[in-house]
């Protein structure tokens, strides 16, 4: 049972009595429908515009956030929602998500950590810290291999390295062109899709749907003009997903998945700030009622209840950034 | 509190176009439909375009 502020703290009274925040970047789709599910559901929101925010990290005991019972992360960067979030749940505000979930999440080399100490199936992955190590690397793989930044979203710079004189010059590029992070090199198998992966949409236990995502480009990301369409949410997957998110430390979370024709599913990523505009007139599933229903469980009951998770089944834990004061 | 929304035109500024704004909400995101930009809500009284802020590395889901 973790002891921090998104321990169990039950609550009386309807929806309409929390005291909800959301803190924002900018209000798209996703942000407006979210708060349209708040408002059908009586919540009256308080909006906090991350471009205003002035935090004092060393006033624990009287900082302005702690009437809250619960705050609702959809920031556009993730430094910003990762230290919001830190600096709040260690001030003892609940989060959705946590701290802990976005440091896991906002990082592609600590989400495959965190999944393989898990024992969740994943496409292999290495990391090296040079370009030489990382071209033996890349060869250790085989061509095709894949290159990601650790940060980043959306399929950017994302590189498929399909022989020796391609991954020298990506490298040396990298290296050259990029900033520090760029030369932390994340390596990554290359699946080959049947033209299509797998969004499915985690709340708290539940896999509440999915969607094929369509492209004939290796990179299938809506967000890069991949088309959708419903993916039943079938046992295997649901496992698998359930098991993922656990990994990351439970919450609202989307999954990236591959079909491997050899080794079934596999995960590719876990996304923490979600999007979903694309994906509920496919599903039929009303992504931001569910995202509410988690969030007022979360105000009401505490992170755990929400999560489903008992006393010896939290989230593997071990080898993360921001444990101290990021409760689970 | 309801959330505050403003309905009415804003000019872009980027090609001086008039966009017709619905209920939109402050720091909402709109695209011009003479230029495509993509463009946010900066007040809603009165309505008032920007250009919205490019893309950052860190941004995503």
């Amino acid at each position: 049972m973790s002891s921090g502020p998104n321990a169990q703290s039950p609550r009386v009274g309807g929806p309409g009595s929390l005291r909800i925040g959301v803190l924002y970047s900018r209000v798209r789709v996703e942000e407006k429908l979210l708060f349209e599910a708040f408002e059908k559901r009586g919540v009256s929101l308080e909006l906090l515009d991350d471009q205003k925010l002035i935090f004092d990290i060393t006033d624990v005991q009287n900082h302005p956030y702690q009437h809250f019972d619960v705050i609702v992360e959809r920031c556009i960067n993730h430094s910003r929602a990762l230290y919001s979030l830190k600096i709040l749940n260690d001030q003892g505000v609940k989060t959705v998500n946590t701290a802990l979930v976005a440091d896991i999440c906002g990082n592609k080399l600590m989400t495959t950590s965190a999944l393989a100490a898990a024992g969740v199936p994943q496409p292999k992955a290495l990391v090296a810290y040079t370009a030489e190590s990382a071209l033996e690397a890349i060869e250790r793989l085989g061509y095709p291999a894949v290159l990601k930044p650790t940060v980043g979203s959306w399929g950017r710079l994302l590189s498929k390295v399909n022989d020796r004189d391609a991954a020298e010059t990506i490298l040396e590029h990298k290296e050259t062109l990029g900033s520090y992070h760029h030369s932390i090199f994340y390596i990554q198998e290359y699946i080959k899709k049947p033209g299509r992966d797998i969004r499915a949409f985690q709340v708290g236990p539940e896999t509440i749907c999915a969607i094929y995502r369509n492209s004939p480009n290796w990179i299938t990301n809506t967000a890069r003009g991949g088309t959708s369409a419903n993916c039943p949410v079938t046992p295997e997957l649901a496992d698998i997903c359930t098991r993922a998110a656990r990994a990351c430390g439970g919450g609202v979370v989307a999954l990236d998945l591959f079909e491997d024709p050899d080794r079934g599913l596999l995960v590719n990523e876990v996304n923490y700030t979600m999007e979903f505009r694309n994906s509920i007139a496919p599903t039929n599933v009303n992504i931001p009622e569910r995202m509410v229903d988690f969030t007022v469980k979360v105000a009401k009951d505490g992170w755990d209840a929400a999560n489903g998770f008992t006393p010896g089944t939290s989230a593997h834990l071990a080898s993360i950034s921001l444990a101290e004061g990021a409760s689970v | 509190m309801a959330l505050q929304t403003a309905t009415g035109t804003a000019q872009c500024p980027e090609c001086f176009a008039e966009v017709t704004l619905t209920n939109v909400m402050q720091n909402e995101i709109a695209q011009c439909p003479g230029c495509g930009a993509e463009l946010e809500v900066i007040a809603l009284e009165p309505l008032t375009l920007a250009v919205a802020p490019q893309e950052e590395e860190d941004w995503g889901e």
